[in-house]
Formats: C-alpha cells, sequence, structure tokens
C-alpha cells in the first residue's frame, strides 16, 4: 500500500468532506483535523460554524493578548471573531440548535467506529478522565454526523471495527466515515466504500478496516 | 430596591459543605473576582462545584480545586484541566460527568420548576447507568433530574442596580441558566448602573432572578 505522510493524509480527508457541503448549511466541526474543512469550501458555498459554546457564524482566529478578557472564543477557548450574519447564545440554545436536528452537519473524530454507526471518540478507560463534553449531544441530533479521522491508529491498529470496544459516544449515530483511503457510509446493511483513494485497492483497504466492506456495484468510485 | 452589595456580604453566604454554581465555560464567562473573593477571604470547604469545567488552569476556581475545598465536581469537560483531572483519577475528589447539553437543560429544569428532563444524550453509554428510561412514540430517552445550587456566582457585563444583566458575546453560555437555580444568585459585573439606564430590550437576564450585585472591580 501507498505510503502517505500525516498532512496529505488530513489534506485528503478534509478536502472530500468539503465537498459534501452546500451553501447556507449551519455545521459544528469538531477540534483538530475536522475544524480544517472549512479551509476547503468549494467556491460559492458559504457555511455558518456553530459552537457550541455558544455561537453562530464564528471566524478566523485572532491573537491573544496579555491580560485579555473573551467574550467570543471557539469551543476550545480560543479566541476568535464572529462573522456577519453570526449569532450568539447561551448553552441550552446552542445544545438546542445540536440535540434538536437543526444543524446540518457535524463532523467530528473518532477512535473507534463501527460497521453499525457506533462511536467512541471520548474515553479510553485507564487514561485521564477528559469528560465527554459536547460530544453526546452534538451526534445524537444533527442531521448527519460525518467522522473524520486517519483509517488506522498510530502504529496501524485498525479503528473501523466490526463492534466498538471502548466506551461509546453514542449509538448508531454515524451516517459518513472519510478516510485517506475511502469514503464510507454506514447503511442498514452494513458499511458501503463508496468512494476510494485511487492509489489503493479494495482489497488493501479490508486489510485494514476491521468492518466488513462492501462493494456497490461497479466498485467504488474514485475519493479525487 | 438596590441589590448591590460588597463581595465580603456575597461571600458570606457561601457555608461550608454547600453546593456551589459557578458560570463560564473554557476562558468565556468565568466569574473570577467572585471566586477569587471566595478562595482568599474565606475557608469555605466541602463544597461541591458545579461548572462546566473546572476552571481553566491559572484561574482561581482551579486554584481553590488544587486547595481541595471541593469535595465534588458536577462538570461535563476535564481536558483541558490537569487539575481537575489528577483529582478525579487520582480518587481524590468525587465527581460526576454530564454531557454538556443536559448539563445546560438539568440546572434549567431546576430553575423552571420542572422535575427534570428526558434527552436521547447518553442512551447506550455509560451515562445511562442508573438511570430511568423512557420511551416516548417510539424513541428512548434518559430522565435527568433536575440540578440545583445553595449559591451561584454568575458573571455579566452591565448590571442595574434591580439586578437586571447585560451579557455579551459567548460568555452567556451557563450564566443565564445559573441564574435561575440556586436559592442565592450573585452576579459580577464590570459596569453597574441606575434602573432605567439598560433598555428593557437589552436585558438578558431579568433582575427576578438575581439576589444580588457585586462590581468585579471593588478591591477587598
Amino acid at each position: 500500500m501507498i505510503e502517505m505522510d500525516k498532512s496529505t493524509k488530513r489534506e485528503t480527508i478534509v478536502k472530500r468532506i468539503a465537498k459534501e457541503f452546500e451553501d447556507g448549511y449551519y455545521v459544528n466541526l469538531g477540534v483538530g483535523m475536522p475544524s480544517l474543512v472549512a479551509n476547503y469550501l468549494p467556491e460559492g458555498v458559504n457555511i455558518l460554524l456553530h459552537g457550541e459554546n455558544g455561537m453562530l457564524g464564528m471566524g478566523e482566529h485572532v491573537p491573544v493578548e496579555e491580560g485579555e478578557e473573551f467574550n467570543c472564543v471557539d469551543a476550545g477557548g480560543a479566541p476568535v471573531k464572529v462573522i456577519p450574519g453570526g449569532a450568539f447564545f447561551d448553552s441550552c440554545t446552542a445544545f438546542a440548535m445540536a440535540r434538536g436536528g437543526h444543524l446540518d452537519c457535524t463532523v467530528l473524530g473518532a477512535l473507534e467506529v463501527d460497521q453499525e454507526g457506533n462511536l467512541a471518540n471520548w474515553w479510553i478507560p485507564g487514561v485521564r478522565m477528559p469528560g465527554m463534553g459536547g460530544a453526546m449531544d452534538l451526534v445524537v441530533g444533527a442531521k448527519r454526523v460525518i467522522v473524520a479521522m486517519e483509517h488506522t491508529a498510530k502504529g496501524g491498529a485498525v479503528k473501523i471495527l466490526k463492534k466498538c470496544g471502548l466506551p461509546l459516544t453514542a449509538v448508531g449515530c454515524v451516517d459518513t466515515i472519510v478516510t485517506e483511503l475511502g469514503f464510507f457510509k454506514v447503511s442498514p446493511e452494513g458499511l458501503v466504500i463508496e468512494e476510494i483513494n485511487p492509489n489503493v485497492t479494495v482489497e488493501e483497504v479490508q486489510a485494514v478496516t476491521e468492518a466488513e466492506l462492501i462493494v456497490p456495484e461497479g466498485g467504488p468510485k474514485p475519493m479525487f | 430596591m438596590n441589590k448591590v452589595i460588597s463581595k465580603k456580604e456575597a461571600i458570606s453566604h457561601v457555608k461550608n459543605g454547600m453546593s456551589l454554581m459557578v458560570g463560564g465555560f473554557n476562558t468565556s464567562g468565568d466569574p473570577n473576582e467572585l471566586v477569587e473573593a471566595l478562595r482568599t477571604k474565606t475557608d469555605v470547604k466541602n463544597l461541591t462545584l458545579i461548572n462546566i469545567d473546572a476552571g481553566v488552569e491559572g484561574s482561581p476556581l482551579t486554584t481553590m480545586l488544587a486547595e481541595r475545598r471541593f469535595k465534588k465536581v458536577i462538570g461535563s469537560f476535564f481536558g483541558a484541566n490537569k487539575e481537575i483531572q489528577k483529582q478525579a483519577d487520582g480518587g481524590m475528589v468525587e465527581y460526576e460527568l454530564v454531557p454538556q447539553g443536559t448539563f445546560a437543560e438539568r440546572i434549567r429544569a431546576a430553575g423552571a420548576g420542572l422535575g427534570g428532563v428526558l434527552t436521547p444524550t447518553g442512551v447506550g453509554t455509560v451515562v445511562e447507568e442508573g438511570k430511568q428510561k423512557l420511551e416516548i412514540d417510539g424513541k428512548e430517552y434518559l430522565l435527568e433530574k433536575p440540578l440545583r445550587g445553595d449559591v451561584a456566582f454568575i458573571r455579566a457585563e452591565i448590571a442595574d442596580e434591580a439586578g437586571n444583566l447585560v451579557m455579551v458575546g459567548n460568555a452567556r453560555n451557563t450564566n443565564t441558566v445559573m441564574a435561575m437555580a440556586a436559592d442565592y444568585v450573585v452576579a459580577q459585573a464590570k459596569k453597574i448602573v441606575k434602573v432605567g439606564e439598560i433598555d428593557p430590550q437589552d436585558v438578558t437576564v431579568a433582575g427576578i432572578f438575581v439576589d444580588a450585585v457585586v462590581w468585579a472591580g471593588e478591591e477587598i
């Protein structure tokens, strides 16, 4: 199988996810790789980013001045701008948007995901307790949940499983998984490899995937 | 009616063993000056802290946590705070982790006189352990009970003497609901004005919920 460095993997993943967004979408992007999707939006597609800490229309980050008080930050606490058309609200409203099905899409990372769409992304028992934060609410309500992750963990451990072993974030919540190797849809029949990185074969992808991949008629389309 | 009091008087309402709600999340909306007054001018301890993240590193709340003055923390996200992680993992503090949206709704339920909320969040996860599950129109929900404090410390940008509050940006977060959900609610404000100076259209939290107002800049 071809070797890809980390930044190529990430770029492949976030560029593909960006194509899923339509103009006017309300989207929550998780910290880290998911947040990079906003940099690759197709021409003419404008989205409003949701921050579960209480804003829509999250804009670019601004430098931190010493002793500054923050009234406009991303969900990780870093100061940001709000774009024209944005809005501020409290935590109840922020999570009403998430849980109530008002967000078009949420993109987040995963420790494990399985062929039934179960997601584990918040806690590895034995490692420091981080708390689930807003993840559980975000994934139960968004119209679409996209997992953005490298196909395997450090050291090559599989992450796309038949059944998650780690504590779950939510049951059956994932719609789509995008990795550097392909674009996968969770269906009632199982996990479908709809698109594939043209530099690899289905067999190669299956070899690093525990879930049984369903290959659509005519084979998966090229991912880019 | 003038609800403006000194920090000293405000913090005297917090007694050993009480549950203390503190608004804010991350770097935004934290009533740091009230917490710092409580930390430095009293020796209250055995408190139950109700706050999303137990403060950010270097904040008065985290310092107070490091002083072991909380016996229990009810929160949602500990991932950015090494002190709470150390205490939670080391069995040094009791803790309860609540999904963040559920955290806000449980507090709102307490303040709104509701017996709890039904949420799909947490179904099929460790969060459902020990909770009643109800099926409503074919979908499963967890019954999450109200969450109340004895005292709440919240933060506003501007307050008037009647306790009407203006909050800005995403510093609102849990400050709005905590205003409803404690027996004694203290709001710190950067600026305090006379009644009538805040346009009623601009009020974020109505004075009915607020028992006392302190000036954040007061030296004690």
